[in-house]
């Protein structure tokens, strides 16, 4: 039987705004059946989403959702988070969102490993806006804000997320939204901090001056720029260069989630327990 | 109501107001000269269950705040004038998505570094509108040690009742000063705690955002079966993003009125030796016991002047302060500002030979200023 996606979605607020072909689409679908499939109660998530194409996602699923300011969604899924960390808190953020203005949180949010997932839907480009620059479009390429092609090196969400202490990284495309669905759910499953990129189109924005014109073209491009991580990993590092692997590049079950050492920290001043030591992080406190 | 006697600081009492008043959640980063709350507050929160996080940044904090807000706890940020100029945005989508918040700014010399750690009370305007768009701020300015406890109880009750940030003001002299208040005991702040309005009917009768013209949104607390949608766009009844024209006209009239229609709720100010007067002082925060000294010496000297303190600077208590100045010549509005609450005194009085005595340099202003400025009147 086909999957019956009304339960989760406000069907009063379909058709989505979202561009004809446009991947988003495709991702919110997958994140729907993630979550009928982790058998979780719509009212026990929250979704925060923050500025763009992508921030429209909270609006169209029925749960707890919070449509945030630019950049901001891991600051305010914080304070969500920590107010009831029994619940589940699942951000939703484009590669402007997450990496240019909102930067500093996604470096902090990793940092803290607080139990949080964080979706970013990386299309290159600034898509709602018509095509500015985004710290993930590949130098060279035509934007409204560098007519003479991009000029700024590129960020790898990943990379970023690695190097900034998340416990759980994974990068898919949206072209295979099975595979895309499973690591989802182990990214929602994960105790910490997930980063879960996920590669879309923008044949719209990006593709109209970058000889992507349809939706298939630039799936193309997406394509040719990645590949599993296991094949990645057996590269050169000359033929690594401009790839992106994709599966889940980290995954950390020993690190500290933040809510949990909280707790320590109200036993602390509760009276159950002594103050935090170094020597107690050693122990796994 | 019975008091207690407490020897502390402003800041410090500030911290404790927010943890009797039901605050459970506290996010903000340091800035001088605030930075005290969050050190007291982050030992107070997590012993009541609560929790304190120091955020990356400003934004951050404010964020994190709004998301406990969102959440349903009454929640506190504290900051400084650079604070309050990186939190505006946010601000503005508390304003928007009727999220009730708490921030303490106290305040310190600017514009822009300013004088970190000498006092000011420039955030004035500032704090009528840190956000763009319209929307009607409600600000507190505590004049006492006392009423670092006291206004802070009220700006959470008040944020409940109209869903929407309240800002208190301190200023750097008041938030560091050491000494004795008297401040009411932790059972009557409890027993006076108003929590935000809920729904408890079926769940698809509940339209948060469907309300009385001059009433705030009612937003029950999250995953309590009730799913909702906050957004800093304009919105409908459910929350979710629309342009239709008559809907965004209403609900921007609405975040007006729910205040201005309302403002006996949450007007104070304070008369000292106002009966008599033919000279009548404005003042507010620290200067404000200034004020009051010089008008000790002015009346010892014959001199019949009187203080008019408001603690609700917005909105303004503009008819009463038009009371008193259709009845008295002689006004002098005394702020460590060039004039920013002069100005609103003018307008509520529709008299432009308002005086003034600002002082901008960082340093408080002395009582004999005051005397003999109204000397000179």
């Amino acid at each position: 039987m086909a999957f019956n996606y009304d339960k989760y979605l406000r069907l009063q607020k379909m058709p989505t705004l979202w561009c004809w072909g446009c991947g988003d689409g495709v991702i919110l679908k997958a994140f729907v059946r993630a979550i009928e499939k982790m058998d979780i109660s719509q009212d026990d998530v929250c979704v925060v989403s923050g500025i763009g194409c992508s921030g429209r996602f909270s609006s169209y699923v029925d749960f707890n959702t919070v449509h945030t300011t630019h950049g901001r969604t891991i600051a305010y899924a914080t304070g969500i988070k920590l107010a009831d960390p029994s619940k589940m808190v699942v951000c939703v953020a484009g590669d402007g969102d997450a990496l240019a203005i909102g930067g500093n949180h996604t470096i902090h949010g990793c940092r803290r490993n607080i139990d949080m997932t964080m979706i970013v839907i990386n299309n290159f480009i600034y898509g709602l806006t018509n095509s500015q620059t985004s710290p993930t479009t590949p130098k060279g390429m035509w934007t409204v804000s560098q007519k003479a092609g991009n000029i700024d090196p590129t960020f790898d969400t990943c990379d970023l997320a690695i190097a900034s202490g998340a416990s759980f990284v994974a990068r898919e495309s949206m072209l295979d939204p099975k595979k895309l669905e499973k690591v989802m759910i182990k990214s929602m499953q994960h105790k910490g901090f997930s980063m879960m990129e996920v590669l879309s189109n923008c044949h719209i924005n990006l593709g109209r001056k970058n000889k992507m014109v349809s939706a298939m073209e630039n799936l193309e491009w997406i394509d040719s720029i990645t590949t599993p991580k296991r094949k990645y990993d057996a590269m050169t590092e000359e033929e690594q260069l401009n790839i992106l692997p994709t599966g889940i590049l980290k995954q950390d079950t020993e690190a500290d989630e933040y809510c949990d050492m909280y707790a320590e920290i109200q036993k602390v001043h509760q009276g159950e327990r002594k103050k935090i030591t170094q020597d107690d992080f050693a122990k796994k406190i | 109501m019975a008091t207690r006697e407490i020897i502390s600081t402003g800041n410090e009492l500030a911290a404790i107001a927010a943890v009797d008043a039901g605050c459970k959640f506290f996010g903000g980063y340091p800035l001088t000269p605030s930075s005290e709350v969050m050190h007291v507050i982050s030992d107070l929160l997590p012993k009541v269950g609560g929790v304190a996080i120091q955020m990356e940044d400003e934004i951050g904090g404010i964020c994190a705040v709004i998301g406990a807000g969102m959440v349903g706890q009454r929640a506190l940020t504290a900051t400084s004038g650079p604070g309050m100029s990186l939190k505006a945005e946010q601000l503005g989508l508390a304003q928007m998505a009727e999220v009730p918040l708490v921030v303490v700014n106290v305040m310190r010399g600017g514009p822009s570094t300013g004088l970190p750690t000498r006092v000011s009370q420039g955030d004035i305007l500032q704090s009528k509108n840190p956000s763009h768009g319209d929307y009607k701020s409600i600000t507190f300015c505590a004049g006492s040690l006392a009423e670092c406890y006291t206004e802070v109880v009220r700006a959470f009750n008040v944020a409940d009742r109209f869903m929407q940030p309240v800002i208190v003001l301190l200023d750097e002299t008041i938030g560091h000063m050491h000494g004795k208040a008297d401040i009411p005991t932790v059972e009557d702040v409890q027993a006076g705690i108003v929590p935000r309005k809920t729904f408890d009917g079926p769940a698809e009768e509940y339209f948060p955002y469907e309300c009385e013209h001059d009433e705030p949104a009612v937003l029950n607390p999250m995953y309590q079966g009730y799913r909702y949608h906050f957004t800093g766009l304009h919105h409908d009844k459910f929350g979710y993003p629309t342009e239709e024209i008559e809907t965004c006209r209403k609900l921007i009239q609405r975040l007006e009125d729910k205040v201005a229609l309302h403002e006996d709720e949450v007007e104070s100010y304070e008369e000292f030796e106002m009966e008599d007067a033919d000279v009548m002082i404005v003042a507010y925060g620290s200067v404000s016991l200034a004020a009051k000294e010089s008008i000790r010496h002015l009346r010892a000297e014959g001199i019949k002047a009187g203080l008019f303190r408001p603690i609700t600077i917005w909105p303004s208590p503009a008819a009463k302060i038009k009371e008193h100045t259709d009845k008295i010549k002689k006004v002098l509005v005394v702020e460590l500002n060039i004039g920013q609450y002069h100005g609103e005194v003018q307008r509520a009085a529709a008299r432009l030979d308002i005086e003034g005595l600002f002082k901008v340099n960082g340093r408080p202003i002395s009582p004999y200023e005051i005397v003999n400025k109204v000397k000179e009147l």
